[in-house]
This record gives C-alpha cells, sequence and structure tokens, in this order.
C-alpha cells in the first residue's frame, strides 16, 4: 500500500522526479565508470607487473632490498641449492643486479647492472635479443632508460662497475634493442646485459640477487633467501592505486553531492506543499511514522528508479566501454603507472554492487532526515497546513 | 444503542499561545454525545468549533479537563493509540475535501480499508457499497482533480464512512458548496446516520445545515452557550 503510495506520488510529481533520477543515474553510471578505470588501471598495470618482474614470485638474496638502493652493493650470493635446481629446471631464473655507471655522451649516469639469461622463459622480456655473440658486451634498455640517455639502438656507450674485489673496470656495450615496456622498474635506470657476462666482469660464478619464479611454480621453503609472493609484491601498485581512486573520489563526492542535494530539497519541498496530505493522512488514520516512512520512501525510490534507468543506458555503455578499452595519452605515464596506450575498465559485480548499496542508502538517509520532522509535526497544524 | 455514551467531555479547556499572548479557544466545556447523534456545533468565527472537534477526534489534545471518547481518555493515549482509534472508529470530512490527488476516486474511498488491512475483494465490495451511497459509482475512475465541488464532498463522505466507523466528524462541510449540493450532502448524510447509526458531529455556520440537526450546541468565545434538541428534524426535502 506504502509502496503503491509512494509511486503514485513520484508519478505526480512528474518532471521533477524525472529529474532527480536522471541526474541520480547519472551518478550511478560516472561511479561506476570511475571505479571501473581504476580497477582496470590496478589489473592491467599488476598484469604487466606480473608478466615481466614479478612472475610467480621471487626469492631474495637476504641483504637485498628494493627500497634501499645501496643495499644491491651488497647483495650477490650463491643460489641456495632447491631454489638453483628451479633454475636449471628452467622453472625460475636468476637476475643479479650490480651497480654501476654509464657515460653516454659524456654524462654521468648512475644504472643498475641487470644481469639476465638470455634463454629464460620466465619473464616476458625480450632478452634473446642478447645471444649475439659480439666483441662488445649486448645491451637492453627500455624506451625511458634510452630516453634519459640519449641512446638507441646500435649506439655503443661505457660501462663501468665494480668486480667482487672492489676493483673498478670498464667497457664498450652496445645497445642491441630498446625494449617498449609499461613496467617502470625494468626500465629507468636498468641495464640489462647477459647473466653470464656480468657474472664473468665481477667475477661472481653462479652468483646472483634474486631469483624470479615461474607462474606455474608453486614455492618451496628456502633457507636464508626470503620469499616474496605476487600478493606482497603487488602491495605497491594496490596502494597507488588506492590513492589515486581516492583523488578520483572527490570527482564523485561532488557528483553524488549534487544528487543528494536535488533529492533533499525535492523532500524538503515535497513535505512542505503537501502538508495538508499529510493532515489528512494522519486523519485518516495513518500514525506519524507512517507517513515518515511513506516520504522516506518516496525519496527512496529515486534510488531504485535512477539504478534502473542506470542500468538501461549505463551497462550498454560501460560493456562497450569495457571491450574498445579507452586510449590513453602519455600524461598517464607519468602518473606513476604506466598502462600502455589503452586501458580496459574492469566492472565487477562486488564493485557495482557496492556501489549500488552505498548510492541507495545515501539517498535513503538524505529521504529519511527532512522526513524525520514529520513526526515532530501537530495533525491539526499539518491539516491547516501550517509550518511545523 | 442509541443511549451509549459515545462522547463525554468535562471542563475542556484549550489554551493556544501566540506569542506572549494566550488565547482561550475552549473554555470549560462540558458535553455529553450518545451514539447515533447528529449533532451540529454552531458558533461565530473563532468560537472554538474546529478546535472542540479536533480534540474529539484524536487530532489534538486539551489544555486540561477531559474528553473521553468510545471510553477512551483522549489526554492519555500516544500519538499511535490515537492514529488507530481514528483508523478504527473515525471518519473525517473537511470543508476543503482533503482529496489525494494521486489516487482516483475508488482509491480514495478505498484508502481507510488499506490502512485497516482487508483483502481486496472484501475492499473492492465495500468501496462500492460507499460509492452506491452517495451515488458516484460511474465516477470510481475519476481522478480528485477532474470532480466538482459536490462530487468531491462526496467522495470524502464515501471515504469517511466506507469503514463504517462509530462517530463521522465534519468540520464545515458544506462551507465550499452550493446549496443544492449542500442539502444533497447533508441528505446522504442523513440515511447513513439513520442506516448504520453512525454518530454524526458537525461544525457549521450555514443555516442549511442547522435545518437538518437533531440537536444544536452553540459556542460562543470557546463556552457553550445554549444546546438543544430539534424535534422534527430533517425534513427530507
Ligand atoms: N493553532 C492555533 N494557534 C493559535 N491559535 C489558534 C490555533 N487554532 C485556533 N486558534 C484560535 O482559537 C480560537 C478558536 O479557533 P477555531 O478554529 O476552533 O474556531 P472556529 O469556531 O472553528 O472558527 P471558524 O468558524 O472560523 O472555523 C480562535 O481564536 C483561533 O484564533
Ligand atoms: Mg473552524
Amino acid at each position: 500500500m506504502m509502496l503503491k503510495l509512494a509511486l503514485r506520488n513520484l508519478w505526480g510529481a512528474g518532471l521533477r522526479t524525472v529529474l532527480n533520477v536522471a541526474v541520480l543515474s547519472f551518478a550511478f553510471v560516472a561511479i561506476i565508470w570511475l571505479q571501473g578505470l581504476y580497477e582496470g588501471m590496478n589489473q592491467q598495470a599488476s598484469q604487466a607487473l606480473l608478466r615481466e618482474a614479478y612472475g610467480g614470485g621471487q626469492y631474495w638474496h637476504p641483504l637485498y632490498d628494493p627500497y634501499d638502493p645501496l643495499s644491491i652493493i651488497d647483495s650477490q650470493g650463491l643460489l641456495p641449492v632447491k631454489i638453483d635446481s628451479f633454475v636449471h629446471r628452467k622453472q625460475a631464473t636468476a637476475i643479479l643486479l650490480i651497480q654501476g655507471t654509464l657515460y653516454p655522451q659524456g654524462r654521468v649516469q648512475t644504472v643498475v647492472i641487470s644481469g639476465i639469461d638470455p634463454d629464460q622463459r620466465v619473464l616476458d622480456m625480450p632478452v634473446d635479443v642478447l645471444k649475439i655473440d659480439d666483441s662488445d658486451i649486448p645491451a637492453l634498455l627500455g624506451t625511458r632508460m634510452a630516453k634519459t640517455c640519449g641512446l638507441s639502438t646500435g649506439d655503443a656507450v661505457i660501462l663501468r662497475w665494480r668486480d667482487r674485489n672492489g676493483t673498478f673496470d670498464a667497457r664498450q656495450i652496445r645497445i642491441v634493442e630498446i625494449m617498449h615496456t609499461n613496467v617502470q622498474m625494468i626500465d629507468n635506470g636498468r641495464v640489462w646485459i647477459p647473466l653470464h657476462k656480468l657474472q664473468e666482469m665481477t667475477l661472481r660464478p653462479n652468483e646472483a640477487t634474486l631469483v624470479v619464479l615461474d607462474r606455474s611454480t608453486t614455492r618451496t621453503a628456502s633457507a636464508d633467501w626470503t620469499f616474496h609472493n605476487t600478493d606482497e609484491l603487488l602491495q605497491d601498485i594496490h596502494e597507488l592505486v588506492k590513492v589515486k581512486q581516492i583523488g578520483g573520489m572527490v570527482l564523485y563526492v561532488i557528483l553524488l553531492f549534487l544528487a543528494m542535494l536535488a533529492i533533499f530539497d525535492t523532500q524538503v519541498l515535497s513535505i512542505f506543499r503537501r502538508r495538508k496530505e499529510i493532515g489528512t493522512l494522519m486523519a485518516l488514520g495513518m500514525t506519524r511514522w507512517q507517513v515518515v516512512r511513506l516520504f522516506t520512501l518516496e525519496g527512496a525510490l529515486h534510488g531504485i528508479f535512477a539504478a534502473l534507468l542506470a542500468a538501461i543506458y549505463g551497462i550498454p555503455l560501460l560493456v562497450i566501454y569495457a571491450r574498445h578499452g579507452m586510449q590513453l595519452t602519455d600524461a598517464v605515464d607519468s602518473m606513476g603507472i604506466s598502462l600502455g596506450t589503452q586501458l580496459y575498465p574492469v566492472y565487477s559485480t562486488g564493485m557495482i554492487l557496492a556501489t549500488v548499496v552505498i548510492v541507495l542508502t545515501t539517498v535513503t538517509v538524505v529521504s529519511y532526515l527532512p522526513s524525520r520532522r514529520i513526526a515532530k509535526l501537530k495533525p491539526t497544524d499539518a491539516l491547516r497546513g501550517k509550518r511545523a | 444503542m442509541a443511549d451509549d455514551n459515545c462522547i463525554q467531555t468535562r471542563d475542556l479547556v484549550k489554551d493556544y499561545s501566540l506569542g506572549q499572548q494566550r488565547v482561550r479557544a475552549l473554555n470549560h466545556v462540558t458535553l455529553n454525545f450518545v451514539c447515533g447523534e447528529f449533532c451540529g456545533v454552531v458558533g461565530p468565527s473563532g468560537s472554538g468549533k474546529t478546535t472542540l472537534l479536533n480534540i474529539m477526534g484524536s487530532l489534538d489534545s486539551p489544555t486540561s479537563g477531559r474528553a473521553i471518547v468510545l471510553d477512551r481518555d483522549i489526554a492519555s493515549l500516544t500519538h499511535k493509540e490515537a492514529a488507530q482509534l481514528r483508523n478504527h472508529h473515525f471518519g473525517f470530512i473537511f470543508q476543503t475535501f482533503n482529496l489525494l490527488p494521486v489516487y482516483s476516486v475508488f482509491e480514495n474511498v478505498e484508502f481507510p480499508l488499506l490502512l485497516l488491512g482487508y483483502p481486496a475483494s472484501e475492499r473492492k465490495k465495500m468501496v462500492l457499497e460507499a460509492l452506491e451511497w452517495v451515488k458516484l459509482t460511474d465516477k470510481e475512475k475519476a481522478r480528485p482533480n477532474q470532480l466538482s465541488g459536490g462530487e468531491s464532498q462526496r467522495v470524502a463522505v464515501a471515504r469517511a464512512i466506507v469503514k463504517k466507523p462509530k462517530i463521522v466528524f465534519a468540520d464545515e462541510p458544506t462551507a465550499n458548496l452550493d446549496a443544492q449540493n449542500s442539502r444533497h450532502i447533508l441528505n446522504i448524510m442523513q440515511s447513513l446516520n439513520r442506516q448504520l447509526q453512525t454518530t454524526f458531529i458537525f461544525s457549521t455556520h450555514d443555516e442549511k445545515v442547522i435545518q437538518f440537526l437533531r440537536r444544536v450546541v452553540t459556542l460562543e468565545d470557546g463556552r457553550v452557550t445554549d444546546d438543544r434538541v430539534i424535534e422534527n428534524s430533517g425534513s427530507e426535502s
């Protein structure tokens, strides 16, 4: 009965209802759209990281700490037997990191020389180009790194490093390829050369800094090398996206606020204008709280209708969008998350449900707040059309 | 049955405060209404008629004194109990009709039955019966804004009596109607009063209404100045 009356009243309000529902449905779609972008960003960046850097998890040398650049000075060592057997079975690949200096065009650039097996299949990196046998050391750079150093394919450049005894040595390396990657961590400040070459150069045979596990291999315990699973490794990117998401929230808080303002306004106006009707309902035997509920329901129904309307035009829109992705400009790269040129939003059921629940709850609360005043209204005053 | 005490008021006082000033709308009103009465409260504007009806109808509470309606003390009722009392036993008719604008005639009349939780089939029967009484069966689908004043008030009468309440309070029911419609409405109410033993209490200063009344209570400045029973009233003209 309440529902029927509420629906009739909404219908009776005509254009006002339509406008409110339209604004609110727009808020729905915009919020879900934005959330989808962030979720897409998160997943896309995570996938790239797993493919190109984290694999199925990493074993770290006990002294290795990626957050402390100085830690790589001491974090080289022989692999524990268990981990070494993974590497032998090609289920993992070892990476040796050494601090070095590059001298491109007379400038000085501190780099992390990264040795990787050119035959490895664990990470999706074009390292097979390092197989070339040449007098120079073949090197692979990412596009960002190449740009910072002003280097391009075929260029030769001097690289200097210290071997295990602390003795400086320098040689010419040749850039054999510039790889395009969205993962900054394997790009910025990195010079990729064959692992065995680097081990030779530094007098560190069979040593490594970290070992990347194949994505299908499950870990086993190891003595002193610590295992870091993918959840742990991806923590940073998740956090980064979350931070951006909170930044993006400002937009939809404003959107939601505007939609709520419209509904609040409608409620206040409708309670003010329909005072006599409220009195009549009370005279007919409705309790005050029943009337409060009726008005709250009317307001809350805006939310339901908005959700339905949003579904009608929003679902096709979001589906198309998720399928075709969004063209990104280079600007996105500088936000700290690299995603490539195309971003595919991801809309999860949980996220959509959460959005619907949050919006509906807010609408209900916003509808309830002004309606609550009805409970303080005396039936006689309401019948006279007087203000509370 | 007709001798049962329906409404008793004892020294009923109602004060309104207007800023610093206090206005005494009812001044020690003591009245007794038995069930089945067809009674009018008359008096000049501002004499307290509406105030008295509202208190007896449990829409308002007295400042002091008592109003016992159907064995319930109005002053002691909670809001919910008062709503329940109105829901089950009272019908209201207003000067301005007060129909629910978004509902059809049928739905307006049906509304009190919905509140009482009658099943659909029974509701339909009762609504059609009530519309029959007020001769509006042909308008059941119309909206309030498509009705004349007289028709609107007949819908309001149907809405007030559809649940066969014990008491109907009618505050100036004919004030917005012409002579012919007023008479029509009063004829309807009179026959309902006879058929259903429904107690009708009016407030009015309309001479046309007064002709129909079997008892007239006169209020002046919140005081009862006259209370008389009229014999041979209600010429069915
Ligand atoms: N809510 C209120 N606040 C203040 N004063 C009120 C209120 N309601 C009624 N009054 C005052 O109480 C007195 C009685 O009012 P009431 O409405 O009962 O008169 P009435 O006999 O119904 O008049 P009318 O014939 O004009 O409808 C009047 O002086 C009126 O100004
Ligand atoms: Mg009055």
